[in-house]
């Protein structure tokens, strides 16, 4: 007998108290919780709670999207980035800076040294100030986000929702999935924590909004 | 401390009589000192989050729900999750024992590489699964190593190299040990702590990243557990604060997770619930810092090949027991521990168990057979705080009692009840308040545990704590090494 006909079986006879009519849509689950626990401006929302992790939050026009993004990268003294394909090219800033593509793909020590990358987001989650990365257009693969020091990932207010269930709700699970809050921490010393282990160390948040 | 906690049945810690050892002393004051911290901390963390939520007993009860409706169906939903994992692109592999699964992922990670002298390697992200299977030790043995990336488990491993060094998990550890530790044993496993380095957490865990980024750079494996698999889906997620998890999960060739078969959950939307109960039980925050979903393998995106292996070892024995099934609804948050006034005192070590505190007390027994450990459950004080704590609402208490009827029936009926436990039973109390003995009593268990695990299921080596499978945080010094042990003894081992 295969393992896996062991297995099944063992756990068969270990239910002989479930009747056999039963199916699992027959075990009730109430789902009275909450849809969201958002209250108030879902932007203003996410904004705080992603600055509670002490990422930086910045907030701009979406017309501004260049110009704040060449001042943020450049507080920062960065020169040159990451950036996947579909990242709207309107909000690179112009001037004196090296955009590098993975086409074709990056080799990991070449990730490693770059050190920063631009992305978009999927969505966001107001009441956790969650970002999430669905390797979509703009955000490029995995360890595009995993590698650089730097991530400086743009959100659009429209794409931000309450809670939790609203936003696996319009996901794709069939998609690799990174749910980014904050910056990577550890508190294993001495409980103290330290931000920046692995994970990018700078984490920095454009929500961008549009004035019609 | 005294012996006296919330006032109700005081079961083990009547009369702390704690060792003369100045040593020994010293470590148990600074584990009790940082447990109580760390529990308090993350104790009240939790309950502010929590807090936020109107709805908590609401997500609760559907938590609790949904378990129940996984268990009751549990072979339909892994067959649906093996259809969907299998789909995608993914490899699933049943085990029904540790030595299978040991032998599984070896031979999977051999089939990943070239030559046969080569050495080999893979990452770990840190997994109650493959520490409960012994997995490290079982790769060890077929020439692999398993370096594990987590921040504590490195600290940890790098300790368990150093006979003198005690065995214990980083909380009993202040940052000048970890920097001295770090500083000598670095450059042993790979790269070297920089010059210079101070015990300043910030630059420890700097130096940690430094030496475990060339492993990830290189790696072609990675070993994880996983937090959840959806069924329906086919989608596994693991949940981690440092990113090592990121890691091992993106940049290796090929992925092996090593799951309990009943961490599947029949449907993508039920973790709609589990995302919200376990970050703000386990660390008490809204969300930890990063939460990794994948379903099977994406072409040009992290591992080319993703091997799912589901475990049952003793879990479909516990599924059998109509009240001790609950137990099986954990989602490992350790909200009971931080909660628990026994394991606040006595740490994880006195569990003797990778499943230590409340849970633990009724996971352990009913994985490796009550008869196996029959004192454990005896460890606590029915006080019901791990039940109100927890998100899936175990009813620990119930479960415990339970569980103790069992030993008496077992006792009364005359089954073989190997004479070390019930000695351990009476003994009980002293070696919970005892570093020093229960150390002594660990060791025992620890090398069983760990010889045990590459034969199969936990519980079929003698000793007074047979089945009593790690214990990294053994509070006493070894007088020697697992491995100068494992030389000495393994011919006669050899099975
Ligand atoms: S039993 Fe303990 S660790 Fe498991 S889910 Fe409940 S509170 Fe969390």
């Amino acid at each position: 007998m295969s393992s896996r006909e062991n297995v099944l079986g063992r756990i068969r006879a270990a239910l002989t108290d479930v009747p056999t009519t039963e199916s699992p849509q027959d075990v009730p689950v109430p789902r009275d919780y909450r849809r969201s626990h958002a209250e108030g401006d879902l932007v203003d929302l996410f904004a705080e709670r992603v600055a509670d992790y002490r990422a930086t939050v910045v907030r701009a026009d979406v017309t501004q999207a260049a110009e704040v993004i060449g001042r943020t990268i450049a507080g920062r003294g960065l020169t040159r980035a990451v950036v996947p394909d579909g990242f709207p090219p309107q909000w690179l800033p112009a001037g004196d800076r090296t955009w590098l593509r993975d086409d074709p793909p990056l080799g990991v020590a070449r990730l490693d040294a770059v050190g920063a990358v631009l992305t978009t987001a999927a969505l966001g989650i107001a009441v956790t100030g969650t970002i999430v990365l669905d390797a979509g257009p703009g955000q490029g693969r995995r360890a595009l986000t995993l590698l650089p020091d730097y991530h400086l990932c743009v959100v659009r207010a429209e794409q931000i929702v309450g809670d939790v269930p609203e936003a696996l709700a319009r996901l794709d699970p069939a998609r690799p999935l990174t749910f980014v809050s904050g910056p990577s921490a550890t508190s294993d010393i001495e409980l103290d924590r330290v931000e920046g282990v692995h994970g990018p160390r700078t984490l920095d948040v454009l929500i961008l909004t549009e004035t019609s | 401390m005294s012996g006296t906690m919330d006032g109700r049945g005081v079961v083990f810690l009547g009369s702390p009589a704690f060792p003369d050892a100045a040593r020994t002393a010293l470590a148990d004051t600074r584990l009790r000192t940082n447990l109580r911290r760390a529990t308090t901390t993350i104790r009240d963390k939790r309950l502010q989050v929590t807090g936020e939520l109107d709805d908590w007993e609401d997500l609760r009860a559907a938590g609790e729900a949904v378990k129940r409706r996984t268990l009751r169906h549990l072979d339909v939903h892994l067959l649906r999750l093996e259809e969907s994992v299998t789909r995608a692109g993914g490899v699933v592999h049943w085990a029904a024992d540790a030595a299978e699964a040991n032998r599984i992922v070896t031979e999977l990670v051999r089939a990943t590489g070239g030559r046969d002298d080569e050495t080999r390697e893979v990452v770990k992200i840190k997994s109650m699964a493959t520490q409960e299977i012994g997995l490290n030790e079982a790769l060890a043995e077929a020439g692999i190593a398993a370096y594990e990336t987590d921040l504590a488990e490195l600290i940890v491993q790098l300790a368990d190299d150093r006979p003198s060094h005690i065995l214990v998990p980083a909380i009993h550890l202040g940052r000048a040990e970890i920097r001295d530790l770090f500083a000598t044993e670095m450059a042993r496993w790979g790269r070297p702590a920089p010059e210079g380095l101070t015990d300043d957490p910030a630059a420890l865990a700097e130096a940690a990243r430094l030496h475990l980024r060339e492993k990830f750079l290189r790696a072609k494996v990675a070993v994880s557990g996983a937090n959840f698999a959806c069924a329906d889906t086919g989608t596994v997620a693991v949940v981690e604060s440092e990113g090592n998890g990121r890691m091992c999960l993106t940049l290796p060739e090929t992925l092996i997770t090593v799951m309990g078969i009943e961490k599947v959950l029949p449907s993508w939307r039920d973790l709609e619930v589990f995302l919200q109960l376990l970050p703000r039980s386990s660390t008490g925050e809204r969300m930890n810092p990063y939460t990794s979903m994948w379903t099977g393998v994406t072409p040009g995106d992290g591992p080319r090949a993703f091997h799912l292996v589901l475990l049952d070892n003793g879990r479909s024995d516990t599924l059998a027991d109509t009240v001790g099934r609950q137990a099986l609804n954990c989602i490992r948050c350790s909200a009971c521990l931080n909660v628990c006034p026994v394991y606040e005192r006595t740490g994880g070590h006195a569990y003797g168990s990778v499943y230590p505190g409340p849970i633990g007390a009724v996971l352990t027994p009913q994985l490796v057979g009550v008869e196996h450990a029959a004192s454990l459950p005896f460890a606590s004080t029915l006080c019901g705080a791990c039940y109100d704590a927890c998100p899936v609402k175990i009813n620990i208490p119930e479960v415990l009692t339970h569980l103790r009827a069992e030993v008496v029936e077992a006792k009364r009926a005359g089954r073989r009840l190997p004479s070390p436990e019930a000695l351990a039973m009476k003994a009980a109390t002293a070696v919970l308040v005892s570093p020093a003995r229960l150390g002594y009593a660990q060791r025992a268990a620890a090398l069983g545990g760990r010889a045990l695990a590459r034969r199969g299921r936990i519980g079929r080596l003698p000793g007074p704590f047979r089945g009593w499978s790690d214990s990294r945080d053994t509070p006493a010094p070894p007088t020697e090494s697992f491995r100068t042990w494992w030389r000495k003894n393994r011919e006669g081992e050899q099975g």
